[in-house]
């Protein structure tokens, strides 16, 4: 049995245990807290040490906390604003303008979809051309109302597609970039889920890039580096660790600023503390930055990517 | 961003007699047996069906720039092979090897020129150097060419020839995007004009960054323009895509570049545009 095996044989138990409780009344305190001791030890060690494709498979699960439903649940208030104004809206790259702790600030995230339906719609959180767009448009608006921007990250990649590319998906990345890049007041990127290529850079030319514990950030899937370089995409398994797509890897290499602890079990596994470590962690990001004269910002900003990766690891 | 593979071999070398550079090349286009130097003289365009071939990196700069008039920047060091990547070859290897094929030590050469009498600053990538593609050794370059004409305030050209980033370097290359728009920033700061060149093929993590950026953007007829590969996109959404999709004519028509200009009208056509952003002759 493996350790996940075992694991779901406890949580039954104390499943078993709890029904019987309460059905019954007995007085089973004493062995389900011995169970749920276990359980939580027993999670704490599958999770600690899993591998880079693990982390992928838990990084794409479809209830893994993001989207609206996170951004509902980190802000005070939150206003959508839609449309690129040119072409029309993508329901895959969200964003508008919202109160946290207090503050005003404005948000872009990539929406994936509880139901099927949504999950069709967003194409499984992939962002055309007018997402992007979009996303500039909002940036715009922060920058001459000198509002922090954040972003939240999950996304395989931007879509690829025929109106994608009349749309100039290219050109959308490449100006969210700039855009991103210029903003007068804080910027802070979190990646919760997946951060996939181009899709995901286009929103993190940030101050400060954040990731969960178990997200990934990557130039190429796994399986898409596994079918070019390996010529097998049944090797992804290894692409996932040669590509050092994992939190924990790119903090090494010194490309991201901090590791935001997941529950044991991974993020999905409780969504409101997953809500406010990256809550506390924004919040903290945040007030530092914003300690800063804008001149100062901007130049730590260009700094950071002026150079980045030309000096060996960047701290 | 993947590397795109195909269509990369456009003619067939034919050995002859054994010299070490092949004296006839047969075109994958038309199928014609073309002498090698004819080829040359047409610039690497088949005389019979109007092909383009690839140009290597000094090929390219030869073709555009006044004779003689070319001055290499110095590309600027950086660690190589920053993650220790090992696919079925290791990157170490790949690297060598790109080496030891083009006597380039990156994908990109970049330096200083004239063309028509005005100055430019100028990088230009070599699609033969692992498809052109951007890792830190080439976001570096580019990042220093662009200072370089921030400084000199000379405009900066681009000639753009890449699969996109270049994945074994991982996340820094996709870092690099980031760096070459910080460049892009720099000449927006001191006024200077920036003219991007887009051919065969300007696709990927090149173009989503500094590639779209530019003033004036000028699309190399025979050029394929879009951000993901057309066998990418097929595979993935099942769409049929549609007769001259991502062509030079396509991303015109679509308004994503100012002119479509044939590969021997290029530097004239480069004059024309530094008539009216060059700041001095
Ligand atoms: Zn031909």
């Amino acid at each position: 049995m493996t350790d996940e095996e075992r694991l779901k044989v406890l949580e039954e138990k104390a499943a078993e245990l709890r029904r019987l409780a309460e059905q019954d009344g007995l007085d089973l305190h004493a062995e389900i807290a011995i169970l749920e001791r276990k359980i939580a030890e027993l999670r704490r060690q599958v999770y600690a040490d899993l591998s880079p494709w693990a982390r992928v498979q838990l990084a794409r699960r479809p209830d893994r906390p993001s989207g609206l439903p996170f951004v509902q649940a980190l802000c005070e208030a939150f206003y959508e604003l839609r449309g690129d104004r040119v072409v029309g809206d993508d329901p895959a790259l969200r964003g508008g303008l919202a109160r946290l702790a207090g503050m005003r600030v404005a948000l872009l995230f990539h929406h994936r979809g509880a139901t099927p339906e949504e999950q069709r719609a967003s194409r499984f959180g992939m962002a055309s051309a007018q997402g992007y767009w979009k996303a500039k448009r909002i940036m715009e608006v922060a920058a001459r109302l000198k509002l922090p921007v954040v972003t939240l990250l999950n996304t395989p990649g931007a879509y690829p597609g025929v109106q994608a590319e009349a749309h100039n998906v290219a050109g959308a990345i490449a100006a969210c970039i700039w855009t991103m890049l210029r903003h007068p007041a804080p910027t802070v990127a979190v990646i919760l889920g997946e951060g996939g290529s181009g899709g995901a850079v286009a929103l993190a030319a940030a101050d400060r890039v954040l990731m969960l514990e178990n997200a990934t950030y990557s130039v190429i899937s796994p399986e898409g580096a596994a079918s070019i370089l390996w010529k097998d995409a049944k090797v992804a398994p290894k692409a996932a660790e040669a590509l050092k797509l994992t939190a924990r890897d790119l903090h090494e290499l010194g490309l991201i600023d901090e590791v935001i602890p997941e529950p044991p079990g991974g993020a999905h596994t409780d969504f409101s503390a997953t809500v406010e470590a990256v809550r506390q962690a924004l919040l903290r990001h945040l007030a530092e930055l914003q300690a800063l004269p804008l001149d100062e910002l901007l130049r730590a900003r260009y700094n950071r990517y002026g150079h980045v990766g030309a000096r060996g690891p960047n701290r | 961003m993947p590397i795109r593979k195909d269509r990369r071999e456009r003619y067939v070398e034919v050995e002859v007699s054994g010299p070490r550079e092949p004296l006839w090349v047969r075109c994958e286009a038309c199928g014609e047996l073309i002498f090698r130097r004819k080829l040359q003289e047409n610039q690497y365009v088949c005389p019979r069906c109007g092909a383009y071939f690839f140009l290597s990196a000094q090929e390219r700069i030869a073709s555009l720039v006044d004779p003689e008039s070319f001055q290499e920047l110095p590309l600027p060091p950086v660690p190589e092979d920053p993650l220790g990547f090992v696919d079925q070859t290791p990157y170490r290897e790949r690297l060598a090897r790109a080496r030891q094929e083009t006597g380039l030590r990156e994908a990109l050469v970049a330096g200083v020129a004239r063309i028509a009498g005005y100055g430019v600053t100028l990088a230009v990538l070599d699609f033969r150097f692992i498809g052109g593609s951007m890792g830190v050794a080439v976001g570096e370059a580019l990042y220093a060419a662009q200072a370089h004409a921030a400084q000199a305030r000379l405009p900066f050209l681009f000639v753009v020839s890449s699969g996109g980033a270049r994945v074994q370097e991982g996340v820094l290359s996709l870092l690099q995007m980031v760096k070459v728009v910080a460049g892009r920033e720099l000449l927006a700061q001191h006024g200077v004009p920036y003219i991007a060149v887009l051919t065969y093929p300007s696709t990927g993590g090149v173009l989503a960054s500094l590639g779209s950026l530019a003033d004036v953007t000028l699309a190399e007829e025979g050029a394929l323009i879009g951000f993901a590969g057309p066998r990418v996109i097929e595979q993935t959404t099942g769409e049929r895509l549609p007769p001259g999709f991502q062509t030079a004519r396509f991303a015109l028509e679509h308004g994503q570049v100012d002119q479509v200009v044939p590969r021997a009208k290029l530097r004239e056509e480069l004059a024309q545009v530094l008539r009216v952003l060059a700041e001095r002759p």
